[in-house]
């Protein structure tokens, strides 16, 4: 921006060598996506994918114990649940500046993961354990009665059959934390929220409008993938699907 | 957090502005939910009144949640230009999704045996809408304004990097507020989103018909495709 800053000079925002589409700050160039794919954008969307990876992975972990827990002392389900509705009721950007006020944790990538795993609990957690709960109590029997462990009975009849609940939760938390990643960029300057956060200060349509669809994309692609994911797991669900 | 007394010191020092801020930020999602009951409610109810447009109700929401609120105001900024006008678009836009399925579900769901003895009682389509299926639909859709409420307060923080005034002007202005600004206005809007939450749950339990209240027992699960009995939008 500095070559444009002229004393009495109107100021008009550089938008870097380029097109004319560039320069006139079209609503959308592809020549500039074409150029930049390289150095901002790819580098953006994988850094995107790596904090939802890593969030939904961890989150997982924790509200699988967490649900487990509560599915076998069913006392524990409702604070577990009130701490995780309270997180998730937390605005986004509030927790991630909340978060990285804390001064060991600072503005960082873990600031930002803890923000996003704890926005996964509340519907992993309730899902995981809502999936439980709902297998019919005389399936729990008939394995008891074929003489299956608790923990068998667990591992090979309860939670398949709780399976479909659980993705569809994994399906919901996945897409949430590809949102909220992009807002993640106020204090960790990575993933698509970064080039959006950029453009958003000189207002370069092309740049908003591609880090915006790519994030849009992101989330539709991994839902799709979770949804195939699941009919691969679940084959039997998909003759009564239909 | 060692900034934690600073910050309580800067709500102290700077109560009328983070007044001020929350009067706009109330503003702000008042009119977004306004323009979006406005949207969703009519269409919701009279597609489950009629039992069409499942598909459209349904993936309405899974629309609505795979749109990243901050890719949104930035598809606003560069068609509609930053201010007022862009978050309000923004915030309508992801406001109506979980109203609309909610809705429309609530009203679909309501059981088919009460429609059809309220009909053999002589009730026209109206007389079952208004007098069987909205109350019977009313804490389901209420829930459906409740997700949207906390979506909107929590996007509305967001909007301020795009020209909509709220508590989040603070927030992403640490350059002028400090680190301790910064905390203690995410500090107010995390309260203002607990206070909402709070408020439209007791709400909801109050308008919920006694002899509806026992399904609340249920434990809390969230469909993609279905019902959404608490929160299934982002934030």
């Amino acid at each position: 921006m500095s070559a444009a800053v002229f004393a009495a000079a109107p100021v008009i925002p550089s938008f870097g060598r380029g097109s004319s589409c560039v320069t006139d700050n079209k609503l959308f160039c592809w020549s500039w996506v074409r150029e930049h794919w390289g150095d901002t954008l790819s580098k953006a969307l994988v850094q995107h994918i790596e904090l939802t990876l890593i969030a939904v992975v961890i989150g997982f972990a924790i509200s699988f114990a967490l649900a487990l827990a509560a599915y076998r002392w069913s006392r524990l389900a409702p604070p577990i649940g009130w701490v995780a509705a309270i997180l998730y009721t937390i605005p986004s950007l509030a927790l991630f500046q909340l978060l990285a006020a804390v001064s060991w944790l600072g503005l960082s990538r873990t600031s930002a993961e803890i923000a996003l795993v704890s926005y996964t609990l509340f519907v992993l957690f309730g899902n995981i354990l809502a999936g439980l709960r709902e297998v019919p109590a005389d399936v729990r029997d008939a394995a008891e009665g074929m003489g299956l462990t608790e923990w068998q009975s667990l591992w090979r009849v309860e939670l398949p059959m709780a399976l479909p609940t659980i993705f569809a939760g994994l399906r919901i938390a996945t897409v949430t934390v590809v949102s909220l990643a992009t807002v993640a960029v106020f204090i960790d300057n990575e993933g698509l929220g970064a080039p959006i956060f950029d453009a958003l200060q000189t207002t370069f349509k092309t740049e908003l409008i591609a880090a915006g669809a790519l994030a849009v994309l992101l989330a539709l692609v991994a839902d799709g993938l979770l949804v195939i994911a699941q009919r691969l797991l679940t084959p039997w669900a998909r003759s009564a699907r239909s | 957090m060692s900034d934690s007394g600073n910050a309580l010191q800067f709500i102290g020092d700077h109560t009328g502005l983070l007044w001020h801020l929350t009067v706009k930020h109330l503003e702000l999602t008042g009119a977004a939910m306004g323009i979006g009951l406005l949207i969703a409610l009519p269409i919701g109810i009279w597609l489950g009144h009629l039992h069409r447009g499942s598909f459209l109700a349904i993936s309405i929401s899974n629309v609505g949640r795979a749109l990243p609120s901050l890719a949104l105001i930035s598809f606003g900024v560069a068609v509609l230009g930053i201010g007022f006008l862009n978050a309000m678009v923004a915030l309508v836009i992801l406001a109506v999704p979980p109203m609309l399925t909610n809705a429309y579900v609530a009203i679909e769901g309501v059981d088919r045996d009460a429609v059809e003895a309220a009909k053999g009682m002589g009730m026209t389509g109206f007389e079952v809408l208004t007098r069987v299926e909205l109350p019977l639909a009313l804490p389901l859709i209420f829930a459906g304004i409740r997700i949207a409420v906390i979506f909107v307060i929590s996007t509305a923080t967001i909007t301020s990097v795009a020209g909509g005034t709220s508590l989040g002007d603070v927030i992403v202005d640490q350059a002028t507020y400090r680190l301790s600004g910064v905390v203690g206005a995410s500090i107010c809007v995390a309260a203002l989103a607990l206070l909402a939450q709070l408020l439209f749950t007791g709400l909801q339990r109050a308008i919920t018909p006694r002899g509806l209240r026992v399904q609340s027992k249920r434990p809390v699960r969230l469909d993609t495709a279905s019902v959404a009995p608490a929160s299934t939008t982002t934030n």
